[in-house]
C-alpha cells in the first residue's frame, strides 16, 4: 500500500495525538495517588519551635571587645553549617564574620574620626532585610523570605545565576566556586552540606529555631548577639531598638535591615 | 532550504571545520569548568559576574539591532533596506543563540536551569529575559525562514507574516530594555543604578549591531555573487547614517552619567567611573580598556560625519572602532565595574582566566558558524534567483 505526503503526516498527528493524550490521563492518575498518600502524613512544625513575626537581631557592640569576641562566634556557625575553608579570598564562604566600622558603614566617611575608631570591629551578617533585594532578583525562588522575615535559602533550587549576590547592597551571600566538602574541617551530619554552584549565606539559623534552640551565634556570643521578635513590644531586641541608639547598614536603600547595632552599649540612651 | 548549507566551495567548508575545532576547544574547557565548577575563571566573591554576563549584554543590542532595518523597510517602506533585512534578522538568530549559551556557561548548576520556567518568578527580571529573548529567537527564525522561503519561490510572504513583523519591533526594543532593568534596578551598585540605563544600550545597539552588520554585508560581497548593496542603491550609506545618531546619541547618555555622578560629587556614583577611567585605589585593569573605547569611539563618529564615511577603506575602519568601542563598554567594562568597589568599599579586580577565555571564544564560535550557515542558505536563494 503506498500512501502520500498528506496522509502520512496525518496519521503521524493521529498517532502522536493519541500518545500524548494517553500520557496525560496516566500522569493525572498518578498524581490523584501521591496526593491520597500526601493526605496521610502531613508536615507539621514543631510544638517546641521558637515562632515570631518579624525575627531581628542587635549587635551590642560593647560586648565585642577583643578578638576571641568574635571567634567564638563566628567558629559556632562556621561549625554547625559546614562552611568551608577554602584558604583564598577569591572562592570564600562566610555567613558571620568581622570587619571594620570604615568599611561595614562605607559611604559615611568622616576623615577625621581616629585610626583606632575607623579600625573599630563589627560583626557582619545577613541583615534579613524586610525589603529583601535578593528575594526580588532570584528567577528561580531559591531564596525567599519567609512569614516570620528570615530570608531563607533552598540550595536545591538553586541555579548558582548569582543575580542575588548582584543585588544585595552588603556582600552578605557567598557562591560555591567549586566543591565545598573537601573543604570542610568537621562535618556536622545534622546540617546539609553544598554542592558547587549554589549561593549560600546566613539564614538565621532557621532549622535550630524550629527545635526550639536559638541561633548558634547567639548562643556563643555571651549577650553580645541579642535575638528576638521586633513585632513583640514586650521583646528584648524592641525594647532595645525603640529606646537606645542603634545603626543599621545603608538604611537609605529602603530594604530596612533587621540587624542593628547598638553603639555604646547599656550606657547610650 | 538548509540543504543549500550542506554544498559549498572548499573555503567554506575550511571555515566551517576551522569553526568547528574552535567550538570543540571551547567545550573541552567548558566540561573542565563543568567539573571543577566555575572557581575556574576569574569570578570571584566581589566581582560576581564576568567576561560571560557582559558577552550576554552585549550581544543581547546585537540581535535588537535588527530592528534598524525592519522599522524602516516593513514600517516605512523603506526600500533601500530590502536585500539586507534578511541579513539583519539571521544576525540577531546568531546574537540571540550566543546570549543562551553565555547565560548557560554562567550558571552554576546548569542542569536546573529550567527551575527559571517550572517556578516562575514574576518579581524577578531575569524570568522576562528569558521569556523576551527566547520569543524574540522565534520571531526572528519564523520570519527570516518564511520571508526567505517566499522569496526562493518567487511569490511574495504570506500575509499572516506581516503581523509577526510588526510584533518583533517593539520586541527587539523589548529585549534590551529588559536586559538593561537586571542591572538599572539593583539598589546596591550605583554604576548601574540609572534611569538612563535602557535608553544607552539602546544606543549603543543601535552603533554597534548596524556596525557589524555593514561589514558583514561587505564580507559577503566579497566571497559571494551576492550583493546586499548594489550600485546606486545606497543601503550601506543610510545604515550609516543610523549609526552615526546612535553612536552621538551613546556618547551624550554616557556624559550624562558622568555629569551627573561627579557633579554631584557623590562617592559612590564616582567610584566605579574613577575605576574605569583612572583606578581606584591603584587598581588600575580597566584604565587601558577605557580610554581605548573613548578614543575609538570619537574616531569612528569623526570618520563617519565628515566624507570620509564614502571612502573605501576608512568606512570599514570606522565601523571597526565604533563596534570595538561598544564592546569595551558593555562587553568588559560595564559588568565589571559595577561590582568595584565593593559593598564595603574595597577594590577587588577581575582577571579573566584562560579557560574562561576558551569558553567565551567557543560560544562565539558557535554563533559565528550558525551565522554562517544562515548566510549561506541566503546567499544560495540569492545568488539562485539573480541567475
Amino acid at each position: 500500500m503506498s500512501i502520500n505526503r498528506r496522509q502520512f503526516l496525518r496519521r503521524v498527528g493521529l498517532v502522536s495525538a493519541l500518545g500524548l493524550g494517553g500520557s496525560f490521563v496516566i500522569t493525572s492518575l498518578r498524581g490523584k495517588k501521591v496526593e491520597a498518600a500526601s493526605s496521610v502524613a502531613e508536615y507539621e512544625t514543631s510544638k517546641d519551635a521558637l515562632v515570631a513575626k518579624h525575627w531581628a537581631m542587635v549587635v551590642d557592640m560593647s560586648k565585642f571587645k577583643t578578638e576571641e569576641d568574635f571567634k567564638k562566634v563566628v567558629d559556632s556557625c562556621v561549625s554547625i553549617h559546614n562552611i568551608p575553608d577554602i584558604g583564598n579570598l577569591k572562592d570564600e564562604i562566610k555567613w558571620i564574620w568581622e570587619d571594620d566600622y570604615e568599611h561595614t558603614f562605607s559611604g559615611g566617611e568622616n576623615e577625621y574620626l581616629t585610626e583606632s575608631f575607623k579600625k573599630l570591629p563589627f560583626a557582619v551578617i545577613c541583615n534579613h532585610c524586610e525589603n529583601p533585594p535578593c528575594v526580588k532578583a532570584c528567577p528561580t525562588g531559591a531564596t525567599f523570605k519567609r512569614p516570620d522575615g528570615i530570608v531563607d535559602m533552598d540550595y536545591h533550587r538553586c541555579i548558582g545565576c548569582r543575580f542575588c549576590m548582584g543585588a544585595c547592597p552588603y556582600g552578605a551571600r557567598s557562591f560555591n566556586w567549586r566543591d565545598p566538602r573537601p573543604f570542610i574541617k568537621k562535618i556536622d551530619p545534622d546540617f546539609p552540606t553544598r554542592t558547587q554552584g549554589v549561593v549560600e549565606k546566613c539564614t538565621f539559623c532557621v532549622e535550630r529555631l524550629a527545635d526550639g534552640v536559638m541561633p548558634a551565634c547567639v548562643e556563643a556570643s555571651n549577650g553580645g548577639l541579642i535575638f528576638g521578635d521586633l513585632d513583640d513590644p514586650n521583646s528584648e531586641v524592641r525594647k532595645i531598638i525603640s529606646t537606645k541608639y542603634t545603626i543599621r547598614r545603608k538604611v537609605e536603600l529602603g530594604t530596612q535591615p533587621s540587624v542593628y547595632y547598638l553603639i555604646g552599649g547599656g550606657n547610650n540612651a | 532550504m538548509l540543504e543549500k548549507a550542506l554544498t559549498g566551495s572548499k573555503r567554506y567548508w575550511a571555515w566551517i571545520f576551522f569553526l568547528l575545532a574552535v567550538i570543540a576547544v571551547g567545550l573541552v574547557a567548558y566540561f573542565r569548568q563543568y567539573n571543577y565548577g566555575l572557581g575556574l575563571t576569574g569570578m570571584s566573591r566581589d566581582v560576581s559576574w564576568g567576561l560571560y554576563i557582559a558577552q550576554f549584554t552585549f550581544l543581547v543590542g546585537v540581535a535588537a539591532s535588527a530592528v534598524m532595518l525592519v522599522t524602516p523597510y516593513y514600517l516605512h517602506d523603506f526600500k533601500k533596506f530590502g536585500k539586507m533585512v534578511i541579513l539583519g534578522e539571521f544576525l540577531a538568530i546568531s546574537s540571540v543563540i550566543m546570549c543562551i549559551f553565555f547565560i548557560f556557561v554562567d550558571v552554576g548548576q546548569p542542569m536546573r536551569i529550567l527551575n527559571v520556567l517550572l517556578y516562575p518568578q514574576l518579581h524577578s527580571v531575569m524570568f522576562y529575559d528569558m521569556c523576551v529573548l527566547f520569543g524574540y529567537l522565534f520571531i526572528n527564525i519564523v520570519v527570516g525562514w518564511t520571508t526567505l522561503g517566499a522569496e526562493r519561490k518567487g511569490t511574495p510572504p504570506p500575509k499572516w507574516i506581516k503581523p509577526i513583523i510588526y510584533i518583533s519591533i517593539p520586541w527587539a526594543f523589548s529585549i534590551h530594555t529588559v536586559t538593561a532593568f537586571l542591572y538599572a534596578g539593583l539598589p546596591g551598585r550605583p554604576f548601574w543604578l540609572s534611569a538612563i540605563m535602557a535608553a544607552r544600550f539602546l544606543a549603543a545597539a543601535f552603533a554597534a549591531g548596524p556596525a557589524f552588520l555593514i561589514l558583514l554585508v561587505l564580507i559577503v560581497r566579497k566571497v559571494s555573487k551576492f550583493d546586499a548593496d548594489p550600485p546606486g542603491v545606497g543601503a550601506i550609506q543610510s545604515l550609516v547614517k543610523i549609526i552615526r545618531y546612535a553612536m552621538i546619541a551613546n556618547i551624550f547618555f554616557y556624559i550624562c552619567e558622568v555629569f551627573t555622578a561627579f557633579y554631584s560629587n557623590i562617592p559612590e556614583e564616582m567610584a566605579p567611573f574613577k575605576y574605569a577611567f583612572v583606578g581606584l585605589d591603584g587598581h588600575t585593569s580597566l584604565v587601558p580598556f577605557m580610554w581605548a573605547a573613548t578614543i575609538l569611539a570619537f574616531i569612528g563618529i569623526g570618520l563617519l560625519i565628515f566624507p570620509t564615511r564614502k571612502n573605501k577603506v576608512l568606512l570599514p575602519l570606522a565601523l571597526v572602532a565604533i563596534y570595538i568601542a561598544n564592546w569595551i563598554d558593555k562587553g568588559v567594562v560595564l559588568i565589571i565595574a559595577g561590582f568595584v568597589p565593593n559593598p564595603f568599599g574595597r577594590v577587588t579586580e577581575y582577571f579573566p582566566t584562560s579557560n574562561e577565555l576558551a569558553i567565551v571564544v567557543g560560544v562565539y564560535a558557535i554563533g559565528t558558524l550558525v551565522l554562517t550557515v544562515l548566510y549561506k542558505v541566503a546567499i544560495s536563494v540569492r545568488e539562485q534567483n539573480q541567475i
